[in-house]
């Protein structure tokens, strides 16, 4: 029993040693361990707080993404790449409303769909008016699609798309741009030439920062029949759609494309003419790039470690060489040259470990500093459990690879060599 | 032949043949050259010799600093010859206790923490080392200095932390190489009472030294010349013979 944990119970005396010692000699050279192990200090807080930053820059943009909705398929037109459809003329191309007819009993995982057309319009009111606005036609449907509701008033109905009726809803920003009252509901506005009555208010887009300019907050929605009947069939008209549970997105985009291939009869050869976006696939792309440049920045930054590392080793070197008779008496007393070594390499291990400490919360105090930083958008900056383990990990490797060849020179060096050092 | 030994004749160092030879350039220096001596237990021997002699390897060797080119060198019937790095740092720690001319003690640690230095590398030692070197401190007349740190003690204060360092392991045998090369002569004396007190306490001990004040405290006296014993005698011996050979070329003795 005693021969089976000797060695265990060895190796964990000779651990205790030489922390025992390391912290000694640390502590006996204040200054100097403070100084050497600043590098591993600025190297742990630029890697914790850049990985922080790109993280809080990520959570941002994810955030973002999921605010747009991550059910939704956008069903464009699109000139395939190839094929006979590569140079058709528009006419072939584009999408009308009836292509759509049909689509909710046809593709079982769609929940809803909303056909949608877009243009800027000046709007009117009095002597008010807004140069340019955010014109759409929408489905009822939109609503639930989109996730805005109306606030004031009442949404549009199958009435309003079925007499074409000339009605719109309005944001909050618009009622408040063309100085209308609160409750502006059955109030009549121009928008583009004609005259339509406001019927409701409809809830602010939610603001995302990286898409603002995807649309400006002065919207205008009329209902879709009516908005095809004005512009006309040239127009550019394209869909959302929504599938009932996020998973089963590959399974409705499948079922969207069989349908709108047969709706526009493609054959078996043609590329598609339309093309089927999904919030998600951006997420993962965004995700691969949003990991590579974590990577690249953290390693760029840990290059600083490595700068620290070599401190480490210069500051151990000195250290072997004016500690060189105490390395000597030490071994004349009985210490093996294993002892030697790991002294001298947890000495370093340890310098390094307390490096990242003080690293780690110099990180946390950039990080917080980052967080506050106005309009950088990089207020979810936090430092991830994984970043500050890889920084940990990263400074005691750089400690056991940069204080392994002074170790191994204290180890070996010849006791009698060593006394007689001046 | 095989009897038990007692305690006075049991032999704790046996070299035979011994030799050490240095390779210096293409020359072979033979620093060492057929050694054979035996050490029993509570010897007090003084190895004395002009420089080259030899007489430094010779502590070496004893020490397990540095290994034989050829023959035997057993202490306490051990063959040290056939032992590793790791082995003669192991005996070099339960068995052996040096004392330096310079003391060598660590400027920054107190003279408990010197003392129990030996401690931490040993075996067994390690949870009682505080208590093993406190002991030993107050052997040695140190009782009263035990936090001070070599900076704030006397040359003879500092060889007494020293000499109570080669002690808290209880070693075999005790090796002092000019334990009194760097104290006056005063301190010199107190040391070597010291000395006398262990030796009375039945530890072997050996030491160098170029002084013949110093060696006449030893029982035996070993002079050697070019690497080879040249008179092994006990102390009484010695002296007569000193005094015949200074008669015979008319020196004046020190």
């Amino acid at each position: 029993m005693k021969a089976v944990l000797g060695i265990p119970l060895a190796f964990l005396k000779l651990f205790y040693q030489s922390v025992y010692l390391a912290l000694g000699q640390i502590w006996a050279n204040k200054a100097r361990s403070i100084l050497t192990t600043t590098g591993i200090v600025i190297g742990v807080a630029s890697v914790t707080s850049v990985i922080a930053a790109l993280t809080g820059l990520k959570a941002n943009v994810l955030s973002n993404f999921e605010s747009l909705g991550t059910n939704k398929i956008f069903i464009s037109p699109h000139w395939p790449r190839e094929g006979r459809f590569k140079n058709a003329s528009w006419r072939l191309i584009r999408f009308r409303p009836e292509v759509f007819e049909g689509l909710r009993d046809r593709c079982p995982s769609i929940d809803d769909y909303t056909l949608m057309t877009e243009r800027s319009e000046a709007v009117h009111y009095g002597v008010h008016n807004i140069d340019s606005a955010r014109v759409y036609g929408i489905n009822p449907s939109w609503h639930r699609i989109e996730n805005r509701s109306v606030i004031m008033g009442r949404p549009f109905t199958l009435m309003d798309e079925e007499n074409g009726w000339q009605v719109c809803l309005i944001t909050p920003k618009v009622r408040d741009e063309l100085r209308m009252d609160r409750n502006c509901i059955g109030k009549r506005i121009v928008v583009g030439r004609r005259s339509f009555t406001i019927v409701g208010v409809v809830e602010q887009r939610v603001e995302s920062s990286m898409f603002g300019g995807m649309g400006s907050s002065q919207e205008v929605f009329i209902p879709f029949p009516t908005a095809w009947k004005l512009w006309g069939p040239w127009t550019w008209m394209y869909a959302i759609a929504s599938c009932r549970k996020p998973e089963l997105s590959a399974e409705a985009q499948a079922e969207l494309r069989f349908f709108l291939r047969r709706a526009r009869r493609l054959g078996p050869g043609d590329p598609d003419t339309f093309r089927l976006e999904v919030i998600e696939e951006y997420l993962r792309q965004f995700n691969t790039v949003a990991q590579t440049t974590t990577a690249i920045a953290g390693g760029v930054v840990g290059i600083s470690l490595l700068v620290g590392g070599i401190g480490i080793m210069n500051i151990m070197l000195v250290s072997v060489s004016e500690r060189t008779r105490e390395i000597g008496l030490r071994k004349a007393v009985g210490a093996r040259p294993s002892a030697i070594l790991f002294q001298f390499l947890v000495e370093s291990v340890v310098l390094c470990l307390f490096g990242g400490l003080i690293g780690a919360g110099f990180g946390q105090m950039l990080t917080g500093l980052i967080a506050k930083i106005p309009n950088a958008s990089l207020d979810k900056a936090y430092i991830p459990l994984w970043a500050l383990g890889l920084s940990f990990g990263f400074a005691a490797a750089t400690g056991v690879f940069f204080g392994m060849f002074p170790a191994i020179k204290a180890a070996r060096l010849d006791p009698i060599e060593a006394l007689r050092h001046e | 032949m095989s009897t038990t030994p007692t305690p006075h004749n049991k032999i704790v160092i046996r070299l035979d043949n011994v030799t050490r030879v240095y390779k210096v350039g293409v020359e072979r220096i033979r620093a060492l050259d057929g050694i054979d001596l035996e050490l029993c237990q509570n010897e007090y021997v003084a190895v004395m010799g002009p420089s080259g002699s030899g007489k430094s390897t010779l502590m070496n060797l004893l020490g397990c600093l540095d290994r034989c080119t050829s023959g035997i060198y057993e202490l306490d019937g051990y063959d040290t010859t056939r032992l590793g790095a790791g082995g003669l740092a192991h005996i070099r720690n339960t068995r052996i206790g040096f004392v330096f001319q310079s003391f060598e003690l660590m400027g920054r640690s107190s003279a408990l923490k010197n003392v129990e230095m030996p401690l931490i590398y040993s075996r067994d030692g390690w949870w009682s080392r505080h208590k093993r070197a406190r002991q030993m401190l107050e052997r040695v007349g140190l009782g009263d200095r035990v936090k001070h740190r070599p900076n704030q003690l006397s040359g003879g204060e500092k060889q007494r932390v020293a000499i109570a360092r080669a002690l808290v392991c209880n070693p075999s045998i005790l090796l002092a190489d000019e334990p009194t090369g760097n104290l006056d002569s005063k301190t010199s004396e107190d040391i070597l009472a010291l000395f006398d007190q262990l030796h009375a306490e039945g530890q072997t001990i050996v030491l160098v030294t170029h002084e013949e004040s110093v060696a006449r405290h030893a029982k035996r006296v070993i002079r050697m010349m070019d690497g080879r014993i040249f008179t092994d005698l006990s102390s009484e011996e010695d002296q007569a013979r000193r005094a015949a050979m200074a008669e015979h070329f008319g020196e004046v003795s020190k």
